[in-house]
């Protein structure tokens, strides 16, 4: 006697949403709570190095909106450029990444912070401070070989919760939310 | 005697030349009280479903307004009376405005006679389940007019589905009802609870399923909700709805939900009756159970196809039906009423049989329904 014939897949079903039920939630509420991206993304932010750059402007060149502007001058004494003035407007950027594929000294990398939305327009062009790398402003790997070998093996779904922001605490994606298996 | 009564009784003492008066606040009292008694209850079990469907679907819900999105449904409501109130061009404009009134106001009505202690909150009928049985047919009619009333083939199509659907289903349930009449050997809501020393669901099984399956069809849920299913007819009776009058069938609706747990809970949960707690707890913890099972079929079972909605009711829930009463019949006849252990025993014999019987009807294979 076959039960799926008599009625017993709709109890089997039953079971399963119950099953589901005692499930800790997979949502991961954004704004408080942060999946770390992969650090090997090709990113969404430009992370500039002052030091490797020798104001060649290969990158302006490169980028086909033209966004890039650089001003720089002569440094006399030892026969270099110094850069004065180094802004992208990311407003415009479509993260193609033709400027970091054409730098020849590495000066400009990916970098893999994504939120990055203003309130006025003016705000989204990055000066020279800006676009220095900081804690948050790391290099991705993409298209860095040097920079992708030192990076730690990871996955997407490291998550860290608000108060260690840097890295974070690192949990694996499903035994994360068994920390907030509050109820209905 | 009531509450209200006892408060008719001591105002006409008070107010000796205002008799009028005296039967009339003690009215509107009542009228207030299950007013706000069935909005609370809708709007805590908006919240409840929200959160339960979707830690079903492991999901959190809304947690934003309010602590644990308490506050969410308030939100709803706000929102829903604020949008515009748009009756189409060529509406029957009178049916159109009637309509959400009439499927709203019968879920009042048969709250005033739900027993919440050991009196109900407005009377206790002598007929009780009956007039329950009578009202809650009314609002059939309030979704036709809906469906009619808007000039919209789709509102349309779902009302006529509607009709079909709830005469097809009242059928079993007043074939269950009657077996728990029998049981309880009085058509009074206060008697059949007072008979439930041992709740009705343990000793008929088999009415208790066909009854909760038959109100979940009279209350349009899940897997019955035929009459909204947006995959094929937009939004059901209601699509030309908008604004306040669409909030009185949401609130319709979940009232008829409310309505249905209570009912369910009266005639085989044995209502208000439990220890320790008191009574009107034990009635909102029996309501809220129901409601829980609700969710819980809602967010497992797909909807039915009509052709298959209309043969489970007259092929699958009727003859069960027929069937559970003239047990229930014969064992009220024979069997000595000190032996209600071995009454409940033959009683889930009898369902488990019937079922695994029926079920063979209803089996589908291959992709093709053999009905």
């Amino acid at each position: 006697m076959k039960f799926e014939r008599y009625g017993i897949g709709i109890a089997k079903g039953m079971v399963l949403t119950l099953k589901h039920l005692f499930r800790s939630p997979l949502t991961v509420q954004y704004p408080e709570e942060k999946l770390i991206v992969s650090r090997r993304i090709r990113g969404n932010d430009l992370v500039w190095f002052i030091d490797r750059c020798t104001g060649c402007a290969t990158c302006a060149k490169s980028c086909p909106q033209g966004n890039i502007e650089i001003v720089t001058h002569r440094d006399g004494e030892e026969n270099r450029y110094l850069v004065d003035k180094f802004e992208i407007d990311t407003g415009r950027c479509m993260f193609c990444g033709l400027c970091i594929e054409s730098c020849p000294y590495e000066a400009l990398a990916m970098g893999m912070s994504y939120e990055r939305s203003q309130y006025r327009r003016g705000d989204l062009v990055l000066s020279k401070a800006d676009l220095m790398p900081s804690d948050i402003r790391q290099p991705s790997g993409y298209f860095r070989p040097k920079v992708e070998a030192t990076l730690p093996k990871q996955s997407l779904l490291i998550y860290s919760d608000k108060k260690k922001e840097e890295g974070g605490q690192k949990l694996s994606f499903l035994s994360l939310s068994k920390k907030r298996g509050w109820g209905v | 005697m009531t509450l209200l009564e006892q408060f008719y009784v001591w105002l006409k003492g008070l107010w000796p030349g205002f008799e009028w008066a005296a039967y009339l606040v003690p009215a509107l009292v009542g009228i207030i009280i299950i007013l706000a008694f069935v909005l609370i209850m809708v709007i805590v079990f908006i919240y409840i479903e929200r959160r339960l469907a979707a830690r079903f679907q492991i999901r959190l819900g809304p947690n934003r307004f309010g602590p644990e999105g308490i506050l969410q449904p308030m939100a709803t409501a706000v929102k829903v009376l604020l949008k515009e109130d748009i009756v189409p061009a060529k509406a029957d404009k009178v049916i159109h405005f009637l309509s959400p009134l009439i499927v709203f106001i019968p879920i009042l009505l048969i709250f005033a006679v739900v027993p919440i202690h050991e009196g109900a909150i407005l009377t206790d009928l002598n007929v009780g389940i009956v007039y329950v049985v009578a009202i809650s047919s009314i609002s059939t009619v309030g979704i036709y007019m809906a469906g009619w009333g808007s000039n919209n083939k789709f509102a349309l199509l779902a009302a006529m589905r509607t009709v079909a659907q709830m005469v097809s289903y009242e059928l079993p349930i007043v074939f269950a009802v009657v077996g728990v009449v029998l049981m309880a050997g009085s058509l009074s809501l206060t008697q059949i609870v007072a008979a439930q020393t041992i709740p009705f669901f343990l000793m008929q099984p088999l009415g208790f399923v066909i009854f909760f399956i038959g109100a979940l069809a009279e209350m349009n849920r899940c897997p019955f909700d035929l009459l909204e299913a947006d995959s094929e007819i937009v939004a059901g009776y209601h699509t030309e709805y908008s604004g306040m009058k669409f909030a009185m069938f949401y609130l319709g609706e979940y009232g008829h939900t409310a309505v249905y747990s209570a009912i369910i809970s009266t005639l085989f949960l044995s209502g208000w009756m439990g220890p320790v707690l008191p009574p009107i707890i034990w009635l909102l913890i029996k309501m809220v159970i129901i409601f829980f099972v609700i969710v819980w079929i809602r967010s497992t079972i797909p909807r039915m196809r009509v052709d298959q909605l209309m043969s489970f009711a007259w092929k699958g829930l009727l003859p069960m039906a027929i069937i559970n009463l003239f047990i229930v019949a014969v064992e009220k006849l024979w069997l000595p009423a000190t032996l209600p252990w071995l009454m409940i025993i033959i009683n889930f014999i009898c369902a488990g049989i019937l079922i695994l019987l029926w079920s063979r009807l209803f089996t589908l294979g291959g992709g093709r329904v053999e009905v």
